[in-house]
């Protein structure tokens, strides 16, 4: 029976943040949360590992009380149970006094049951740091294994696993041993589809809630703002380029008129363009 | 390690508190893996050697690999691109990349040379080894700059990043730690210029560890298949697809435009999410930056996700059926149009020009 | 897999509406919801009828998210430059408990369905009801879109909204006809509390209706609308989908037009886009209701065209035929009895006790004398306008000659004859 713990974040889905069709402005408000799309991936390779081996899963998260729907879905996914940490104290956080936090409440959840794994997203698609993962995994001295594309198997005897990992130009294969933490490579896998009895027991589950002092956080000086050696000095708008697009157009505005009038406005005010041009098309 | 706050009151000058002024210099760590040196370190370099440069500080590179020849000649490069001085590991357990290790050669050095800034390119290896280091430091770490700026008063080094989904930015220091770490993605920064006759110090240091030591074994490494390597970020000509295309049969156009070109193919993170072409060709923000000298760019709104990801292109073609598409706000020129004629135009506009030239050339 | 005593599908106002008040009474409820999140695909004006919530909530007013109390309601008339209009604001309705509120869709919903929960349903999200169960001609459960995903239960609410498939599925509900809907699209518009305050003259927590009429709908037959909310305001305007159709005029063209109109722009000035949403209202009427109920399962809400299109009231006769369908079932279960059509027609009852029944017949020809008679929306507008403008203009010409000119300007237009046509027409579409 292997644990496995899996830590989630809810996120705004800046994937969904529409353009007005006549205006062309940005419209951020009433975005939806959802789940990290790369915590998706952790967690889909924790449930093949369960699948395959038995066993459970607990999901976690650091979050104001709303997360609380993010960990139900993780839940309807087929997680055993979720724990929301949650506390005033963990606002503005940033990734250093997070994976504190988070590192905390695993060592809390090992009281009860063992931790053989910890899986994590690469990244936020909020905040694309990546430093969580390897944040909790020197804190809990956990093998870390990043941008893993599959976990080759699992030998809970032996305590070993073995991974391929995502490296430039090819693929490492790795050996350790658990207890380990891995952030798994988007694309690695595809989430399942819920099914209707996990769905309904998302819904009756019960979300167990945390607030520092549950986690076993004794020094509140190494969460939230103030265990956090980074701060955001300013937050502003991108400069707009003012220059906007020379619009081509031709009396007869057919395509081979306009691609013969681009191609000769380019060409002649960008030489050094056209010599990239050519010099690439000459091979 | 971290210091309480010192706020500067009223017209007092700054100071700095001395445990935290102890810090000096601004290291790049040079990465390689097989043999190869990734140029983010050389961008990584340029960059801060106008950090370097601003504080009056030295820049130094940190090399840690198997000993040999090649190792040291990353130093040697290093100096050409830049540095001062370089730091360096050499041991046998530092052949092929793993976390422990590297964490802890890095954390070693940090301790006894005490830098005030380490920058490490956000690739996969940098973005692993960064978040250890951080942590084993307990410091400050910002991701993915965009832009690295000092403020000189008080020492402090400005990394602005992305926030709110690439729609705003935001400034971020680490006023009370160090070192301030930061990594930065490739081609983020320009290359810089590389100076052959340049030359530095190279300060040796021991890794201290032994095999036994390290619990993650590399049993094989596999190399990719498909010898068309996708080489996105430093491609100069990029021909590039979005959902505006409609079918992932039409992506075939732009195939088609690439091919004359010789150029590589881009897509947009919804093209790539629907699976119409390999995730290492999304550009933009949660993909790759490219900087071409041209991209054409079809059947793309331009939003801001991707524009952060190509917006630094030295003439931008932008081919979009809908006249107030955002792209056409940044682009060098826009046909409005539908890119399913546009793109075929195109295409065989640069193959007759690029035969004629060839016909030209050869006479 | 378990059965329930009620799955009610969709959780839009008239779902929650009977979902709440089923769980709250002890029955098992599984609720459906194809949207992300309850509210998701639900749009409205908005603006919530207190009597209508009250009678499922009584203590809504402590916790439901809220915007202003309306104490003030304009009607204009606007030709393209100029528009007339009537005001008419009370103390009365600053009196509390308050009458009507707006209220921003996505909160509420958020709020109604957390109730919903908190009462015991399941509410499940992110899941279509692709089919309706059989036994025969009877419904017995709902089959979904996910692994496992038969469910069973005794009756069977369908609150799917305007475009209820199931219902048309299991032949309920005829096609939609375009002549039936209205296409609505609407922008919230963010604008600091202080700056609604002022322009619409209101204090803190109240609010302003403003409901229009004419030309800003392009000769469509339609109507445009401007509400306060606390710190925004929400306009849109709807139209006929027929009409949209006819005239190819896109509804967001139309919409950006209406807030360039001179008596809109400076109300809605500096105001930064929130939110844009479009959606399908039901307009048919009574003409247009489908079969409300049979074996083992029932319709609420807009799915059952229950839309009073004349008052624009569509979400307290959503809310009022859920609660009404749910104290059916309720009063069913108690008494031991099956859900079958002839216990369950007590609903038909019900309604036709209530004010939704009153008011749809009493407005039932309305839609058609509106289809035939574009007029009032184009012709009347305008004449009204140049009315009010001769009339009010100080030019040096006697108001008696100025009345020729109106009656003039009238009968040109329509004749002594269309006028008398028009105002019977009304009269009896009124009665």
């Amino acid at each position: 029976m292997i644990h496995i713990v899996v830590c989630i974040k809810q996120v705004p889905d800046s994937a969904q943040i529409r353009v007005h069709p006549v205006t062309n402005t940005i419209m951020r408000q009433g975005v939806p949360a959802i789940i990290n799309p790369y915590d998706l991936y952790a967690l889909e390779e924790a449930l093949r590992i369960k699948d395959k081996l038995g066993g459970f899963i607990t999901v976690i998260t650091m979050g104001p009380p709303q997360a609380e729907n993010a960990l139900r879905k993780a839940i309807s996914f087929g997680a055993d149970e979720a724990i929301l940490v949650t506390d005033r104290a963990f606002a503005g956080a940033d990734t250093l006094a997070t994976s504190f936090a988070l590192a905390s409440a695993i060592r809390q959840i090992e009281k009860s049951m063992p931790v053989d794994m910890v899986f994590c997203g690469k990244q936020t698609i909020d905040g694309d740091t990546a430093q969580v993962g390897p944040g909790i995994a020197k804190r809990l001295d956990l093998e870390l294994l990043t941008y893993i594309s599959s976990v080759v198997s699992v030998n809970t005897d032996k305590r070993e696993i073995v991974v391929q990992r995502r490296s430039e130009g090819g693929v490492q294969v790795l050996k350790t041993r658990l207890p380990c933490l891995i952030t798994m490579l988007e694309g690695s896998n595809e989430m399942r589809f819920a099914t209707m009895p996990n769905m309904i027991r998302a819904a009756r589950a019960t979300v167990k809630k945390w607030d520092r002092v549950a986690a076993g956080i004794e020094d509140p000086g190494k969460i939230g703002l103030k265990g956090s050696p980074t701060v955001v000095s300013k937050v502003f708008a991108p400069t707009p380029k003012t220059a906007k697009a020379e619009i081509v157009q031709t009396e007869s505005n057919e395509p081979q008129d306009l691609a013969a009038a681009l191609l000769m406005r380019v060409f002649t005010r960008f030489p050094h363009v056209a010599d990239e041009v050519r010099k690439n098309a000459a091979v | 390690m971290s210091v309480e706050a010192k706020k500067p009151a009223g017209k007092k000058k700054f100071e700095l508190d001395p445990r935290l002024a102890e810090y000096r210099g601004i290291w790049v760590f040079i990465e390689h893996e097989r043999g190869a040196a990734h140029s983010v370190s050389w961008e990584l370099l340029g960059e801060g050697r106008k950090l370097a440069d601003k504080l009056g500080v030295p820049l130094a590179g940190v090399v840690m690999g198997a000993p040999g020849e090649a190792t040291r000649g990353f130093c040697l490069e290093a100096f050409q691109y830049g540095a001062d001085l370089c730091y360096l590991i050499e041991d046998p357990l530092l052949n092929d990349y793993r976390n422990q290790p590297f964490t802890k050669g890095m954390t070693d050095l940090v301790n006894a040379y005490k830098p005030e800034i380490l920058l490490l390119g956000a690739t996969t290896l940098g973005r692993d080894l960064a978040g250890s280091v951080a942590t084993t430091l307990q410091t400050g770490l910002t991701a993915d700059c965009t832009e690295l700026n000092i403020d000189p008063e008080i020492r402090s080094l400005l990394a602005t990043r992305p926030t709110f989904g690439g729609s705003l930015l935001c400034t971020i220091q680490t006023l009370n730690y160090r070192p301030q770490m930061a990594t930065v993605r490739p081609r983020v920064m320009a290359m810089p210029q590389r100076d052959a006759a340049r030359s530095g110090n190279i300060i040796e240091h021991p890794l201290s560890m032994i095999e036994t030591d390290i619990v993650t074994k590399v049993l094989e490494y596999i190399p990719d298949q498909n010898t068309s390597k996708v080489n996105l970020a430093y491609a100069d000509i990029i021909v590039s697809g979005g959902k505006g295309l409609k079918k992932p049969e039409n992506f075939r156009l732009i195939w088609d435009l690439a091919k004359v070109l010789g150029a590589e193919v881009g897509a947009t993170r919804p093209v790539v999410q629907s699976g119409w072409v390999e995730a290492e060709r999304q550009v933009g923000q949660t993909g790759k930056t490219v900087r071409p000298k041209l991209y054409i760019a079809a059947g793309i709104s331009g939003a801001i996700q991707h524009r952060v990801g190509m917006d630094a292109s030295d003439v931008i073609i932008a081919i979009n059926s809908d006249p107030n598409a955002p792209i056409f706000d940044f682009a060098t020129y826009g046909i409005v149009g539908n890119a399913m004629t546009i793109l075929p135009a195109l295409t065989e506009a640069f193959r007759l020009e690029l035969a004629g030239r060839r016909e030209t050339a050869a006479a | 897999m378990e059965k329930f005593d009620a799955i009610v599908v969709g959780a839009g106002p008239s779902g929650n509406a009977a979902a709440y008040t089923l769980a709250k009474a002890g029955l098992s409820v599984i609720q459906i919801e194809r949207g992300e999140y309850p509210g998701s695909k639900n749009v409205q004006g908005a603006i919530l009828y207190s009597d209508a919530l009250e009678k499922i909530i009584p203590e809504f007013r402590d916790e439901a998210p809220l915007e202003r109390h309306i104490i003030e309601q304009r009607m204009w008339v606007l030709d393209d430059d100029s528009y007339i209009g009537t005001q008419y604001r009370s103390d009365a309705f600053n009196k509390a408990p308050y009458n009507r509120y707006t209220i921003l869709r996505a909160q509420f919903d958020k709020w109604f369905s957390g109730k919903v929960s908190q009462a015991g349903a399941l509410v499940i999200c992110e899941t279509t009801a692709t089919d309706l169960i059989m036994d025969g001609s009877r419904v017995v459960g709902v089959r979904t879109d996910r692994e496992n995903g038969d469910l069973f239960a005794d009756v069977v609410i369908l609150a799917d909204g305007v475009n209820s498939l199931l219902a048309k599925k299991a032949g309920f509900h005829p096609e939609l006809k375009p002549a039936d809907v209205a296409l609505a699209v609407k922008e919230i518009l963010f604008l600091p509390q202080e700056t609604v305050e002022s322009r619409f003259n209101v204090k803190e927590g109240e609010g302003v209706v403003i409901e229009m009429l004419g030309k800003i709908t392009k000769g469509m037959m339609g109507t445009g609308f401007l509400y306060t909310n606390n710190e925004s305001v929400t306009i849109g305007v709807g139209c006929m989908l027929s009409d949209f159709k006819k005239e190819r005029i896109s509804p967001y063209l139309l919409l950006e037009q209406m807030k360039a109109h001179p008596a809109i722009k400076p109300l809605i000035e500096g105001g930064e886009m929130k939110e844009y949403t479009a959606h399908l209202i039901p307009e048919g009427g009574l003409k247009a209701m489908p079969q409300i109920c049979g074996d083992g399962w029932m319709i609420v809400g807009d799915a059952g065209m229950f839309v009073n299109a004349v008052h624009r009231e569509g979400s307290n006769l959503a809310m009022t035929t859920g609660r009404l369908a749910a104290e059916t079932v309720i009063g069913l279960k108690q008494a031991g009895k099956e859900m079958k059509a002839p216990n369950l027609a007590a609903y038909r009852g019900k309604l036709d006790d209530s004010f939704v029944m009153k008011d749809l017949a009493k407005y039932k020809d309305m839609p058609g004398i509106f289809h035939a008679n574009p007029q009032f929306f184009t012709t009347y507008p305008e004449l009204v306008n140049q009315a009010a403008h001769t009339m009010l203009t100080v030019d040096g010409v006697d108001k008696k000659t100025k009345e020729r000119e109106i009656v003039r300007s009238f009968t040109r237009s329509r004749s002594l004859f269309g006028l008398a046509g028009d105002a019977f027409k009304m009269w009896r579409a009124m009665r």
